[in-house]
């Protein structure tokens, strides 16, 4: 389908002379009421009569439904609903092409920890008495734990009416001539890599309240990062007209794509409240945030580069097999974005890929934080430095040698505008000293470097239409406020304070002079939500659209009321004033009057939509945005020869982000970015016990002190630097933050292992003991050459 | 469900309040006194999100039975804020910008208050021991220890350090 363009660009410059709020260093707006305890997140809402939700969920990884018998739990005095999946059998999907969810199961479990049933009762105790008291009687079936079984057998397939037996999705996309470009290189590299497989673990987990009004409207409030998702959804599921529901996200407890597909626990939260008649909340536990899942996706990966003698790259050749677990999720996009997010900062004449998604019996894998493109970054990154090695080039000039180029197009078709990669290499290379260290640190110490590129909101619409990606509404009132109504999802990176600094610069506010209502869909107009790094750059040009609307009406009328023409009206820090005579002012609430007066009841309306972006194939939109964020990253290693450990005192992350809007936010989204990437280097590993038994596919860690995220303790010291590249695209120029300093953190890691200690590892997570066989292999290598 | 009648002071007030026997404090102070600042991040002590003091002294609330606090004192995020508007450490956190999702935070604000009161002359070393039973998912902790540290710079009676005054005054 032709989608519109909306894409007003508003230019790179200061409305008003110089930024009077962009790029400086404020406070978020929104985070006293976080340090004061004032701030309501889902479970902070109590409503009278409320009840509690339980859900039942599948001991066994893939087994038949034969019978439930929910008599029992009904008769538990205090319980007051019971929901089994045949009351909600309609099939959805977050992706609209692959609907193999229900709210509950229907017929089939797939995996341990697959909803069943859901209660309410009084409170959780009684809820959970009454979960005991349900009966199932399951068939259980054989459980495919392995994705190799997967792509072999499907008898009896996970989905049974899924044409393509075990495999989710297929994806082979080749650009240019590969292998003969291959054949003349003068190196090729070929290895196998793995990414193991992790989770979020947002701190906070999922959590629902439904609540139906007495004439027939439903609330939800979710722990969701996509409310416009679950909205759908939830309509469609429960068929009810989309007008009847309402969704609030309230604050937020962390997500990274965790809180991005619809739940079975929103559905059963609204279900249940509609059966009991009452208000129902529905709080998953730590264990069950673990099953929940929708983690980071295991990939065993196969790449081949080349390269000339000049350390020019000829070619990447990549055959990738991706777990996906039980439901598709996202996976259409995330086996897509396995090829197509690799295609910068480095220039590759030709590539190709094979993804192939396949289902397995195990918690389903979905978005996280730098979706799809970290596990073929942690190849691709170590395969640059091997051929740099080989040809003896410093690994950073090598990417130097290759990097693309500014306002080009890739070799996949995506158009990519500005482009600091270069700044950022010199960044790190600096900051981090790497000339006196590559090479010269001490034995079992070593520094290494990777680059990295990432999306700035994607082109592809996960349900095709031809309305704005983005929508913002600003009022402004004769109080001299400024609102601005957002279906934004803040989900701690601060979309909240990025909305209100752009309406603020326009207007000439100070922050405190606008007030933010976010992600409440009677309220605020759609905004797709928080996912795909999309926020900054097309809510953000959307929020300019109505800010500048909004200044022509007040530049207007002051230029009427001090006689000069409304061009020569400036507005900044809560003043309206002559550009001339700075002392002819009057305060911006003087201002709003005078506009209000002139236009009547000021409000504007804002839009966003992509402009035409990404190859001319089959998935070439997926993946293509407006903007190109780009990351090199600097990791320091110590090894212990004697244990095997490996220590990262200090990673040096410089990322192009355009124009840094709040340069505090940006420095917190590449800190924790990478303190998340590093975690998956050696800590964390979301993994499943794989005998055959009663516990096969049982998540064998779920709690946060088995699946061991970092603590203070283990976080390296991180050191953030900004490269602004002002962006065409992007509001005043901006580009993403929040994702694409991840994906640098585990290759630099392994490329410094090199450096350390002369092994390349290419299977996470670098545990001791393969460290230590890694090193035994080496001596024994060195043994037999000399 | 037996149950039991409590007696404890709760952010300076002497509350009296029923709840089941089997009830942690962390439930008590969320579920029947309404404060939901304290967070739970996992119920079973592993994150700090539910971290309060109990006579000054920072708990894990998800791991303390609401009947072990029978006339003793407790103090919720909600509580450091007085007359003078929020405590010096809540400042600093919202100053240095170390909230992001903040789900962690207020657990992670009572332990960084105890350290501030017990060793304003903190280094960066005692402050990563004083909160590494405090997780945080979001910030990679950067923020935090900047936070602290100025908070530890006021207590000392000296001014904030140059990026933190930018923000300050902001
Ligand atoms: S909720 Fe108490 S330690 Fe996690
Ligand atoms: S700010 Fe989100 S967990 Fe710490």
């Amino acid at each position: 389908m032709e989608r519109k363009s909306i894409n007003r660009t508003h230019g790179p410059d200061a409305p008003h002379g110089e930024f009077h709020r962009v790029g400086k260093r404020a406070r978020k707006v929104d985070s006293m009421a976080v340090a004061t305890g004032q701030a309501v997140y889902t479970d902070d809402i109590a409503l009278p009569g409320m009840l509690h939700g339980k859900i039942l969920r599948s001991p066994h990884a893939h087994a038949r439904i034969r019978s439930i018998d929910t008599s029992r739990a009904e008769a538990l005095p205090g319980v007051h609903a019971v929901v089994v999946g045949t009351e909600m059998p309609e099939r959805y999907g977050v992706i609209p092409w692959t609907p193999d969810e229900t709210a509950l199961a229907v017929d089939k479990v797939r995996f341990i920890g697959d909803e069943v049933a859901a209660v309410a009762a009084v409170d959780e105790d009684t809820a959970n008495a009454a979960l005991r008291l349900i009966d199932v009687d399951y068939e259980v079936l054989h459980a495919y734990l392995d994705p190799h079984e997967s792509l072999e057998k499907h008898d009896p397939a996970i989905h049974e009416d899924n044409k393509k037996g075990n495999v989710s999705k297929h994806v082979l996309l080749e650009f240019g001539e590969v292998d003969a470009a291959l054949e003349a290189s003068e190196v090729v590299v070929e290895d196998d890599y793995v990414f193991h497989g992790t989770a979020h673990a947002p701190i906070e987990p999922h959590c629902a309240v439904a609540r139906w009004s007495g004439d027939g409207v439903l609330t939800l409030w979710s722990s969701t990062q996509i409310p416009h998702y679950v909205h759908r959804l939830l309509a469609k599921v429960l068929e009810v007209p989309a007008h009847r529901v309402r969704i609030v996200q309230p604050y937020l407890g962390g997500a990274f794509g965790g809180k991005s597909d619809p739940f079975g626990h929103e559905f059963c939260a609204a279900l249940l409240a509609r059966k009991a008649g009452r208000p129902v909340k529905l709080l998953l536990t730590r264990e069950e945030t673990f099953y929940t899942h929708r983690g980071r996706h295991p990939m065993e990966m196969r790449f081949r580069s080349g390269c000339d003698a000049d350390g020019k790259i000829t070619a990447v050749d990549s055959r990738i097999l991706i777990d996906g677990g039980s439901y598709s999720s996202f996976g259409l996009v995330t086996t897509y974005y396995s090829g197509q997010l690799l295609c910068g900062p480095s220039h590759f004449p030709t590539y190709r890929f094979d993804s192939t998604r396949v289902f397995t019996n195990k918690p389903p894998c979905g978005p996280k934080r730098g979706h799809g493109s970290v596990q073929p970054r942690f190849a691709l990154e170590i395969q640059l430095d091997r051929m740099a090695t080989q040809l003896g080039i410093d690994p950073i000039d090598f990417r130097r040698r290759n990097w693309q180029g500014e306002n080009v197009t890739t070799v996949n078709g995506q158009t990519v505008t500005s482009n600091g990669f270069l700044q950022c290499l010199d960044a790190v290379e600096r900051a981090s000293g790497w000339k006196d260290k590559r090479g010269k640190l001490p034995p079992y110490r070593g520094i290494g470097i990777a680059g990295s590129m990432y999306i700035s909101g994607t082109n592809y619409c996960v349900y095709p239409n031809d309305m704005p990606q983005a929508g913002i509404l600003v009022k402004l009132d004769r109080s001299g406020l400024a609102t601005v109504f957002t279906g934004t999802s803040d989900i701690g990176q601060g979309c909240t304070s990025v909305m209100a600094t752009l309406v603020a610069e326009e207007l000439g506010l100070r922050l405190d002079q606008v007030r933010v209502v976010a992600a409440d869909s009677d309220l605020c107009p759609v905004d797709l939500g928080a996912y795909s790094s999309r926020i900054t750059l097309m809510a953000g040009n959307a929020a300019v659209d109505a800010g500048r609307k909004l200044r022509k009406q007040v530049q207007d009328a002051v230029g009427e009321k001090l006689g000069i023409p409304a061009g020569q009206v400036m507005l900044a820090d809560g003043y309206a004033f002559d550009r001339e005579d700075g002392d002819r002012r009057l305060t911006t609430q003087e201002a709003f009057q005078l506009a209000e007066a002139k236009f009547e009841t000021l409000s504007a309306s804002g839009s966003y939509n992509t402009p035409e972006r990404g190859g001319d194939y089959r998935g070439g939109t997926i993946g293509a945005s407006p903007a190109y964020s780009f990351t090199a990253h600097v990791a320091e290693v110590e090894v212990d020869p004697e244990t095997g450990e490996i220590h990262v005192p200090k990673l040096w992350i410089a990322h192009d982000c355009g124009r840094a809007i709040s340069p505090v936010q940006v420095e917190g989204q590449i800190e924790g970015s990478t303190y998340m990437g590093v975690a998956e280097v050696a800590l964390e590993h979301h993994e499943v016990y794989g005998d055959v038994g009663a516990e096969a596919g049982l998540h064998k860690r779920p709690s946060l002190l088995e699946y061991t995220i970092p603590t203070t303790l283990d976080t390296p010291e991180l050191e953030a630097l900004i490269v602004e590249s002002i962006d065409p695209e992007g509001p005043y120029g901006a580009k993403e933050a929040g994702e694409g300093p991840l994906h640098g953190s585990l290759p630099a890691v392994a490329n410094a292992l090199y450096d350390a200690c002369g092994i390349w590892m290419t299977k996470l997570p670098f545990t001791p003991g393969r460290v230590l066989a890694a090193l035994r292999e080496k001596r024994t290598a060195e043994a037999g050459v000399s | 469900m037996p149950s039991r009648l409590l007696h404890f002071r709760l952010n300076g007030d002497d509350v009296e309040i029923a709840a089941p026997d089997h009830w942690t404090l962390l439930e008590v102070v969320r579920y029947r006194a309404g404060l939901t600042g304290s967070k739970q991040g996992c119920d079973k002590g592993d994150c700090g999100a539910c971290t309060l003091h109990v006579d000054g002294r920072a708990v894990l609330s998800c791991l303390t039975l609401a009947a072990d606090v029978e006339g003793r004192a407790v103090t919720t995020i909600e509580g450091l804020v007085g007359p003078g508007g929020p405590d010096v450490v809540q400042d600093c956190f919202d100053a240095a910008g170390a909230l992001q999702c903040g789900f962690c935070q207020p657990g992670m604000m009572m332990a960084a208050r105890q350290l501030v009161t017990e060793n304003p002359d903190a280094t960066r070393d005692d402050i990563k021991a004083a909160l590494a039973s405090n997780l945080c998912r979001c910030t990679g902790y950067t923020k935090i220890y900047e936070a602290v540290e100025n908070a530890c710079r006021r207590a000392r009676g000296e001014a904030d350090a140059p990026a933190t005054a930018e923000r300050a005054a902001s």
